[in-house]
C-alpha cells in the first residue's frame, strides 16, 4: 500500500518535471576545472564567479534556465579534462563547455569541442596557444604575454634598465619571460640573466640569493599563484632584496588576491602588470566582489580566476539571449567573435581573428589598507592584444 | 661561497629534521613507514592552528607538536601498526601509504585544501650580518634545533638504558623478551618518539615548504632519499645525508642554475653507488 503511493507520488513528480522541461528546455553548461587537491582553488574561484553573475542578472534568459554542470578533474590532468568534455557532450549534451585552470586541460579538449561543434569558453588557461587549437574556443580570462609585456614598457619608463628573470620552468613561465624579454630589450633594456626554476622546487632561496648577487635594478618574477608566490615572496624578503634596492616586478599571479593576505608583508610594494585586481574601482567591480561573497562565502574575494568566470557567464548569457531556442556552435562562436561587453575589469572584447580577449592591462602596486592588503592599480594601458600570436 | 655553504647546511638541517623521525621508525624498528609525511603534516597543522586560532607564540607550539604527533603515533602504534610488525615489507608500504591517503582526504577535510600560514615572531625574520655574509635568523634557527635533536639522541640511543633496550629489541625481540624486557612498551614509545619528531620536522618545516594537504606526499621523495642514502637506523647517518644533500642542492643551484634542480638526484644516484647500504648502513 505504501508502496503503490510512493509510486504515484514519484510519476507524479516525474510528469511535473517533463512538463517543465517541455516548456523551456534548460541551457546546459559544463564546468570542467579543479575542484579538488591544491588547485581547488581554480575551480571554486571560476564556479564562484559564474554563480556571482547568475545572482546579480537572474539565471534565466530568453525564457531558459542557466544550468551549470560541475566536474573536476583534480589538478592539472588533462586526460581526465578529455573524458569529462566528451561524457558532458555524448551523455549530457552540454550546449556550452567551460572553465578550464590549466592550459593542459584546455589543450586536451579542444578536439572535442570542434568535433562536436560546441563553444568552449576558456576562463583561465593562460597560454597564448590556446584559442588556436579549436575554431569553437573563445577566451575570457588572459594570456601571460599579454599581461607580461606592458611591465617592459612601463619598467623602461620608470628608469629600469637591467633586469634579472626568474620564471617557473613550465609553458606559462616560459611565456612570461619570453614576452618580456622582447619587450623590454626593444626597449633598449637589458635582461642580464634569465634562470628557470623547476615546477616542484622547495627552497627558493639560492635562486633569489644569486639574483641579489647580480645587483640588478629589477627581478622580473613569475611563479605560480598560491604557495609557490608565498615561498617565493618570504626568500625574496629575507635576502634583503628591497634593501638592495632591487625592485620586484612581474605579471599578477604572484599578487593573486586569492591569496594576498596570507603572503602580508613581504608582498608591500611589489609591482605587476595584470588585468583585474579586486580593488579596481567600478560600480560593476562593486557589485561583482558583493555577489562574489554571497555566493561563495569561504573564498574571500574574488580573484583574476573569479572575474573569467564571471565575464565567461555574461558571453553565455549573451548568446542565449541573441539565439533562444536556436543555439548551435556556429551561430553562437559568431556572437561571441564580435562581444563587447564592460566586465569587473573594464571593457573588454574579443578579437574576431583569434577569438582571444583585448582588454586593459593596468599597473598595481600591493598597499596595506585597512588590515588588508590590495593591488591598488595607477596605470593602465587600454586595448592590449595577446602579442604572443 | 660561505653565504651559499650555510645556505647549504641550514636547508640540509630541515632535510633532516623532517627526515629524522622516518629514519627512527625505519631505521630502528625495520617497518617502512610511507605514513611519515602525515606524522609530519599532523605536527604542521598543530602548530598553525594553535597558532592561528589560538594565538600561541610560534615557539611553544612546536613541543605541542611533538606531543601530539607522539600521542597520535602511540595511538595508531597500539591499534594498527602492531598488528604489521612481522609482515612483509609490501604489506607495510601498502597499509601507510593508505594511512597516508587517509590523512590527506581528513586533512582537506577538516581544514580546506589551500595553505596554511604561520607569522614567525620577528626576532626569528630576517638576516644577520658576520663579518661580511648574511645569515638568515631562521637558519641559524633551524641549525641550532638539529644540533640539539642529534644530542639528545644520540645521547637516548646510545647511553641510556632506554637505548639498549631499543638496540636489544630490535635486533632480536625473542631473545629480548626472554632477558624480561618488555618489548611492546619499548615499540610503543619508540614509535611515538619518531611520531613526534616526524610532527615536530613539520611543524619548524612550514616557514620554506609550506603546507597543505598534499604535504604527506609531496616531500615524501626527499624524506626517502634522505633516509636511504644516510643509512637507516642511525642518526648520525642521515644527518650526514641530508647536510651533504643539502649542500649539493643549493650549491648546485646557485652555481648552475639552468641544471640545479637535478644536483640532488645525481648525488643520490652516485652515493649510493658508492656505499650501497648508505652512509653509515648496519644492514647489507
Amino acid at each position: 500500500m505504501r508502496h503503490s503511493f510512493h509510486r504515484l507520488l514519484l510519476g507524479a513528480a516525474l510528469a511535473a518535471s517533463a512538463a517543465a522541461v517541455f516548456a523551456q528546455e534548460p541551457v546546459k553548461v559544463g564546468v570542467i576545472a579543479p575542484f579538488s587537491g591544491p588547485a581547488a582553488g581554480f575551480g571554486k574561484q571560476i564556479e564562484g564567479g559564474m554563480r556571482a553573475y547568475l545572482k546579480l542578472h537572474g539565471d534565466t534568459f530568453a525564457g531558459r534556465k542557466i544550468q551549470l554542470l560541475i566536474r573536476d578533474t583534480g589538478g592539472p590532468n588533462p586526460e581526465v579534462a578529455k573524458r569529462l568534455a566528451q561524457e558532458l557532450v555524448t551523455r549530457d549534451k552540454v550546449d556550452f563547455l567551460a572553465g578550464f585552470g590549466y592550459t593542459p586541460e584546455a589543450l586536451a579538449a579542444a578536439p572535442i569541442a570542434t568535433e562536436a561543434k560546441t563553444p568552449m569558453i576558456v576562463m583561465n588557461a593562460a597560454s597564448s596557444v590556446v584559442t588556436t587549437r579549436s575554431p569553437y574556443i573563445a577566451r575570457f580570462s588572459m594570456t601571460l604575454p599579454q599581461v607580461s609585456a606592458p611591465m617592459a614598457t612601463w619598467a623602461w619608463k620608470s628608469g629600469v634598465r637591467k633586469v634579472y628573470s626568474l620564471v617557473t620552468d613550465f609553458a606559462p613561465g616560459i611565456d612570461s619571460e619570453t614576452s618580456f624579454k622582447a619587450a623590454f630589450t626593444a626597449l633598449g633594456g637589458q635582461v642580464i640573466d634569465a634562470v628557470r626554476m623547476p615546477l616542484r622546487n622547495p627552497d627558493y632561496a639560492p635562486y633569489v640569493q644569486r639574483a641579489k648577487d647580480a645587483k640588478p635594478d629589477a627581478l622580473f618574477i613569475f611563479v605560480p599563484a598560491g604557495q609557490d608566490a608565498i615561498a617565493f615572496m618570504k626568500a625574496f624578503e629575507e635576502r634583503g632584496l628591497a634593501k638592495e634596492g632591487i625592485k620586484p616586478i612581474g605579471p599578477g599571479d604572484l599578487t593573486d588576491d586569492y591569496v594576498l593576505n596570507s603572503i602580508g608583508d613581504p608582498v608591500v610594494g611589489v609591482i605587476t602588470t595584470h588585468h583585474y585586481s579586486a580593488a579596481h574601482d567600478s560600480p560593476e567591480n562593486k557589485a561583482f566582489v558583493a555577489a562574489f561573497h554571497e555566493v561563495a562565502k569561504d573564498l574571500g574575494r574574488p580573484n583574476f580566476m573569479g572575474v573569467g568566470g564571471y565575464d565567461g557567464m555574461a558571453a553565455i548569457a549573451e548568446v542565449v539571449k541573441r539565439l533562444g531556442n536556436s543555439i548551435d556552435g556556429d551561430k553562437a562562436m559568431e556572437v561571441l567573435k564580435n562581444l563587447k561587453l564592460v566586465s569587473p575589469r573594464g571593457p573588454i572584447a574579443i578579437d574576431p581573428a583569434t577569438r582571444d580577449i583585448v582588454q586593459t592591462v593596468y599597473v598595481r602596486r600591493v598597499e596595506k589598507r585597512g588590515g588588508e592588503y590590495w593591488n591598488v592599480e595607477f596605470d593602465k594601458f587600454t586595448d592590449v592584444k595577446d602579442p604572443g600570436k | 661561497m660561505i653565504g651559499v655553504l650555510f645556505d647549504g647546511i641550514a636547508y640540509g638541517s630541515l632535510l633532516f629534521l623532517v627526515s629524522v623521525g622516518l629514519s627512527v621508525t625505519m631505521g630502528l624498528m625495520n617497518f617502512v613507514n610511507l605514513a611519515h609525511g602525515a606524522f609530519a603534516m599532523a605536527g604542521g597543522f598543530a602548530c598553525a592552528v594553535a597558532m592561528n586560532r589560538f594565538g600561541m607564540p610560534f615557539l611553544a607550539t612546536l613541543p605541542l607538536a611533538f606531543v601530539l604527533g607522539a600521542a597520535i603515533g602511540a595511538m595508531l602504534e597500539r591499534t594498527l601498526y602492531r598488528r604489521l610488525y612481522r609482515a612483509s615489507h609490501l604489506d607495510q608500504v601498502l597499509f601507510s601509504i593508505g594511512l597516508t591517503f587517509m590523512a590527506v582526504a581528513a586533512a582537506t577535510w577538516a581544514f580546506g585544501s589551500s595553505q596554511q600560514l604561520v607569522r614567525l615572531p620577528d626576532a626569528l625574520r630576517g638576516q644577520v650580518r658576520v663579518a661580511g655574509v648574511d645569515f638568515g635568523i631562521y637558519r641559524l634557527f633551524l641549525v641550532a634545533m638539529v644540533a640539539a635533536i642529534t644530542a639528545v639522541l644520540g645521547v637516548l640511543v646510545a647511553r641510556t638504558r632506554f637505548g639498549a633496550q631499543v638496540r636489544a629489541a630490535v635486533d632480536d625481540a625473542e631473545a629480548a623478551r626472554g632477558l624480561g624486557i618488555d618489548v611492546d612498551r619499548i615499540f610503543a614509545v619508540t614509535f611515538a618518539l619518531g611520531s613526534g619528531l616526524a610532527a615536530l620536522g613539520g611543524a619548524l618545516g612550514i616557514e620554506v615548504l609550506g603546507l597543505d594537504p598534499s604535504f604527506a606526499l609531496k616531500f615524501l621523495v626527499y624524506f626517502l632519499i634522505v633516509v636511504v642514502v644516510g643509512g637507516a637506523g642511525t642518526v648520525r647517518g642521515p644527518l650526514i645525508a641530508a647536510l651533504l644533500l643539502g649542500v649539493i642542492d643549493v650549491a648546485g643551484k646557485y652555481y648552475v642554475p639552468r641544471a640545479g634542480a637535478f644536483a640532488i638526484y645525481a648525488a643520490m644516484v652516485i652515493l649510493l653507488l658508492v656505499f650501497p647500504a648508505g652512509l653509515y648502513g648496519r644492514r647489507a
